[in-house]
C-alpha cells in the first residue's frame, strides 16, 4: 500500500525534509542561524532554487533571467498590498500568476533556442525587463525607491471587511496573523515543504522523465517523433512561476520591491545556489540557497575588529597580516568568497555539494566493504536501493 | 541632416568599444570553443591599468613651503610629482600623456594574465559543457571585480585625455555644416581611429600571416589541423592572449570616455555578448559589424525625437535587437553553418 503514490526511500526523504523544516530554528540555533530573519531567507530562496532546478537540472537549459520573474512577483503581492488587501493569500497567488504569465511569453521566444543562445536570449530578456523597470515603468515600479507600502493605499478588499486605518503603516498578515518573526518563518516554511513536495512529483513523473530526456539527448527525442518544445516551455514556465512566489514571499516578509532584484547578478546567485547543492538532485537546491545565504549573513556581519579578536592568539605582527588578508574575503568583500566559491565548485565539484556527499558515501562503503561483505559495483548497489 | 551625423558619430566610438571586445569574446569562441564571461573583467581590467599607470606617474614630493601660509597658518605644501624631478618637461609631458602611455604596460600584462588565465583555468574547460565554462568564468569574473574593487574602491577613477585631445573638434565645418553644428570631442575620434586601427590589424594578421593562417584552418577543422602536425593549443593559447590584449587595450583607451569603475567590465560584458550572437557566433567581422551597427542604433534610439515616440526604447533598442535577430536570422547576421550550433 503505497501514501500518496510514494515510494519508500522518497517518503523518507520527504518526512526528514518536513522535520528539518520544522524544526530549523532549533537545529540552526547552535550555528548562529536560529532566528525567524534568516531562516525566511533560506525558505524563500530554497523555493527559488528548487523551481529553477525544475529549469536547469532537469532539461538542462541555463537561464540567466529567472530574477526578473522574481521581480516580478514582488511587484505584483506589493500592488496586491497596496490594492487589495494585507492578506498574503491574494497576494502570493497574483504573484505566482504573473510568474507564469512573464515566464510564458519569454520562455515562447527563447525556447526557440537552445543552448548558449538561449542563455543570451534569457539575459537579454532580463535586463530589457530591469531596464524598463528602473526607467519607463517608474509609474509602476517606482523606480530607483522602489515601491513601497504606504498608508493611503487603496486596499478595496480590506476596505470592505472594515478593517479600520491607523495611522501605523499596515503589515501583512494571514487571516489576521501577523505575518513578521516566527509566524512568517512557518509560512514560508510550509509553502517551502509544499514546493518541495511538488518538485518531488514532477521528478518522479513520466513528465519529469521526460525532461531527463531532453537533457541527455535532444536529438534522439526529436528523431522519435517528439515535440520538445511544449515539455520545454512547461518546465520553463514551472520554474517561472516559483520565481514568482519566491518573490511574492519576498515581499510578504518585507513589502517593498526594487529592481535590483531583477538584475542578472541576481539570476546568477540562484544558478549558483543551484549548482553549489547540485543541479538536477531534489535536496541539492535547498541546501545550497541556505549554504549561500547562511554564509552571506554571517560572512557580511564580519568587519576588521572582530577577525582581531578571532586571531587574538597569534603573534601581533601576524595577528594584523591575517586580519587583513581575512578581510578581503569577509564583509563588503563577500562577493570576493562567493565567487571563488562559485569557481571551486565548478572545477573541483561539478555535480555540486550532493555529489560531494555521494563521494563520501562511497568511500565509506569501499572501507567497510573491503573487510566485510565482497565489494559490490555501482550497478548492484543501485539496483538494490 | 547635422543631427544625423551627429548620432552617427556618437554611435561609432561605442560602437568601437563594442566590437574590440566583441571581437575578442569571437576569437575566443571560434578558436578554444570556450565561451568567456570575463571577458567583460579583462576589459576592466586594461581600464585599471591606465588608472595605475596614472597613479604611478603622479607619485608627488611633498616640501613644505615656511616662506607661504595656508589661511590655517600652517606652511603650505608643495607637490611635484618624482617624474618630473627626474626628467624635467619630459615627465610633465608624460603625466599628460599617461593613458597613451599606459598601452605599453597594458600590453605585456594583459598578455600575461591572458595566457596564465589560458593555461592554467580555461584549457581544462575545453571538454566541458557550455554550461560550466560560463559559470566557471563568471566565477572568475566576479573574483577579478572584487579584487580590483578592494584595490581601488567602488568609486569610478576620473581619467583625463592629453591636453591637446581634450577639447571638441567642430566637424561641421569641415563638412560644410553651419558653425558648432556638430561638435565632437577629439578624444572619441581618436577611439574611433584607435579601434579602427587595432580591428585592422587584427585582420591582417589573421589573414595575411602564416601564424594567422594556421588559426584560421583550426577554426574550421581543429583535429585535422592537429593531425597535420602542428600544436594548435599552443597557438590557440596565444590566440586568446591576443584576445585579452585586444580587451585591454580596449578598456586603457576608453577611460577618458567613460570613468573606470570596477563593474563596467559586466555592464559592457553583456552588451558584447548581445553583439556577438547578432553579429553571429564564430564570425569575427560579424562581431565587428554588429558592433558599430548597435552602437549606433543604440545612440539613434537614446535622440529626444525617438525617445518621445518610444518611451524607454533607449534603454531596450539593443536587446530588442538581438531578440528580432535570433528568432529571424538564427545564426546571427554573418554566422556561418556548424558553428556553435548545439
Amino acid at each position: 500500500m503505497k501514501w500518496l503514490n510514494i515510494d519508500k526511500s522518497d517518503r523518507m526523504l520527504l518526512v526528514i525534509f518536513v522535520l528539518a523544516v520544522l524544526f530549523a530554528p532549533i537545529i540552526m540555533e547552535p550555528i548562529g542561524g536560529g532566528y525567524p530573519d534568516l531562516l525566511q531567507k533560506f525558505a524563500i530562496f530554497g523555493v527559488f532554487a528548487i523551481g529553477y532546478n525544475i529549469l536547469f537540472g532537469l532539461t538542462g537549459y541555463l537561464s540567466f533571467g529567472h530574477a526578473a520573474f522574481l521581480g516580478v512577483g514582488s511587484y505584483t503581492a506589493v500592488w496586491t498590498f497596496k490594492l487589495l488587501t494585507m492578506n498574503v493569500i491574494p497576494a502570493i497567488i497574483l504573484a505566482t500568476v504573473m510568474g507564469g504569465i512573464f515566464s510564458l511569453a519569454i520562455g515562447y521566444v527563447a525556447l526557440r533556442r537552445s543552448g548558449i543562445y538561449f542563455s543570451i536570449l534569457t539575459l537579454a530578456f532580463a535586463q530589457m525587463s530591469y531596464n524598463l523597470a528602473y526607467s519607463v515603468l517608474t509609474p509602476i515600479t517606482n523606480g530607483e525607491t522602489g515601491l513601497q507600502l504606504r498608508q493611503q493605499d487603496a486596499r478595496v478588499i480590506d476596505g470592505m471587511f472594515g478593517v479600520e486605518r491607523t495611522d501605523a503603516l499596515p503589515s501583512t498578515d494571514l487571516f489576521g496573523l501577523a505575518m513578521s518573526g516566527w509566524s512568517g518563518y512557518y509560512f514560508c516554511g510550509v509553502i517551502l515543504i509544499l514546493m518541495f513536495f511538488i518538485s518531488l512529483r514532477i521528478f518522479r513523473s513520466p513528465f519529469g522523465i521526460m525532461l531527463r530526456a531532453i537533457k541527455s539527448n535532444q536529438n534522439r527525442l526529436s528523431y522519435t517523433g517528439v515535440n520538445t518544445r511544449p515539455y520545454t516551455l512547461a518546465a520553463f514556465v514551472i520554474s517561472g512561476m516559483y520565481a514568482g512566489l519566491a518573490g511574492g514571499l519576498l515581499a510578504v516578509t518585507d513589502p517593498l520591491a526594487g529592481a535590483e532584484r531583477m538584475q542578472w547578478t541576481a539570476s546568477g546567485e540562484v544558478v549558483l545556489m543551484t549548482i553549489l547543492g547540485g543541479a538536477g538532485t531534489l535536496v541539492g537546491p535547498v541546501v545550497g540557497a541556505g549554504v549561500i545565504k547562511y554564509f552571506e549573513n554571517i560572512f557580511s556581519a564580519f568587519n576588521h575588529g572582530i577577525l582581531l579578536d578571532a586571531f587574538s592568539f597569534l603573534p601581533e605582527a601576524l595577528q594584523q597580516a591575517f586580519a587583513t588578508l581575512f578581510g578581503l574575503f569577509v564583509g563588503e568583500g563577500w562577493h570576493l568568497t562567493l565567487g571563488a566559491l562559485f569557481m571551486l565548485i565548478v572545477i573541483f565539484l561539478p555535480g555540486g555539494l550532493m555529489e560531494g556527499v555521494n563521494r563520501i558515501k562511497n568511500v565509506i562503503r569501499r572501507r567497510s566493504s573491503s573487510s566485510g561483505p565482497p565489494p559490490t559495483t555501482d550497478v548492484s548497489v543501485k539496483a538494490g536501493e | 541632416m547635422d543631427a544625423f551625423i551627429l548620432q552617427i558619430l556618437n554611435g561609432l566610438d561605442k560602437g568601437g568599444a563594442y566590437a574590440l571586445i566583441a571581437l575578442g569574446l569571437t576569437l575566443v569562441f571560434g578558436t578554444l570553443g570556450v565561451v568567456n564571461f570575463a571577458h567583460g573583467a579583462l576589459f576592466m581590467l586594461g581600464a585599471f591599468c591606465a588608472v595605475s599607470m596614472q597613479a604611478f606617474l603622479t607619485l608627488e614630493k611633498v616640501v613644505l613651503d615656511p616662506d607661504n601660509m595656508t589661511a590655517w597658518g600652517t606652511p603650505a605644501e608643495i607637490r611635484t610629482p618624482y617624474i618630473e624631478t627626474w626628467l624635467g618637461d619630459f615627465g610633465a609631458t608624460l603625466i599628460d600623456y599617461s593613458v597613451p602611455v599606459s598601452i605599453l604596460l597594458a600590453i605585456p600584462l594583459m598578455l600575461l594574465i591572458g595566457v596564465v588565465m589560458e593555461r592554467g583555468l580555461i584549457r581544462h574547460f575545453y571538454k566541458r559543457p557550455h554550461a560550466d565554462q560560463i559559470l566557471v568564468t563568471f566565477g572568475l569574473a566576479i573574483v577579478v571585480q572584487e579584487i580590483v574593487k578592494a584595490q581601488f574602491g567602488a568609486n569610478p577613477i576620473p581619467q583625463p585625455a592629453p591636453q591637446i585631445f581634450s577639447g571638441s573638434a567642430d566637424i561641421g565645418v569641415m563638412l560644410g555644416f553651419a558653425e558648432n553644428a556638430i561638435v565632437y570631442p577629439w578624444w572619441r575620434i581618436v577611439y574611433l581611429f584607435f579601434s579602427a586601427a587595432i580591428l585592422g590589424s587584427v585582420f591582417a594578421f589573421l589573414k595575411y600571416t602564416t601564424f594567422g593562417m594556421v588559426v584560421r584552418a583550426g577554426m574550421a577543422d581543429r583535429e585535422t589541423v592537429g593531425l597535420l602536425g602542428i600544436d594548435i593549443d599552443r597557438r590557440f593559447t596565444i590566440v586568446f592572449g591576443l584576445a585579452t590584449v585586444v580587451a585591454g587595450v580596449a578598456g586603457v583607451m576608453y577611460t577618458p570616455i567613460l570613468s573606470p569603475d570596477y563593474h563596467m567590465g559586466m555592464d559592457f560584458l553583456v552588451l558584447s555578448f548581445v553583439v556577438v550572437v547578432v553579429g553571429g557566433m564564430g564570425s569575427l567581422g560579424g562581431a565587428v559589424a554588429a558592433g558599430f551597427l548597435l552602437g549606433i542604433l543604440q545612440s539613434f534610439a537614446s535622440m529626444n525625437v525617438v525617445n518621445s515616440l518610444l518611451p524607454g526604447i533607449d534603454q531596450i533598442i539593443i536587446y530588442l535587437i538581438a531578440v528580432v535577430v535570433l528568432l529571424v536570422r538564427p545564426r546571427g547576421l554573418m554566422g556561418r553553418k556548424g558553428v556553435m550550433e548545439d
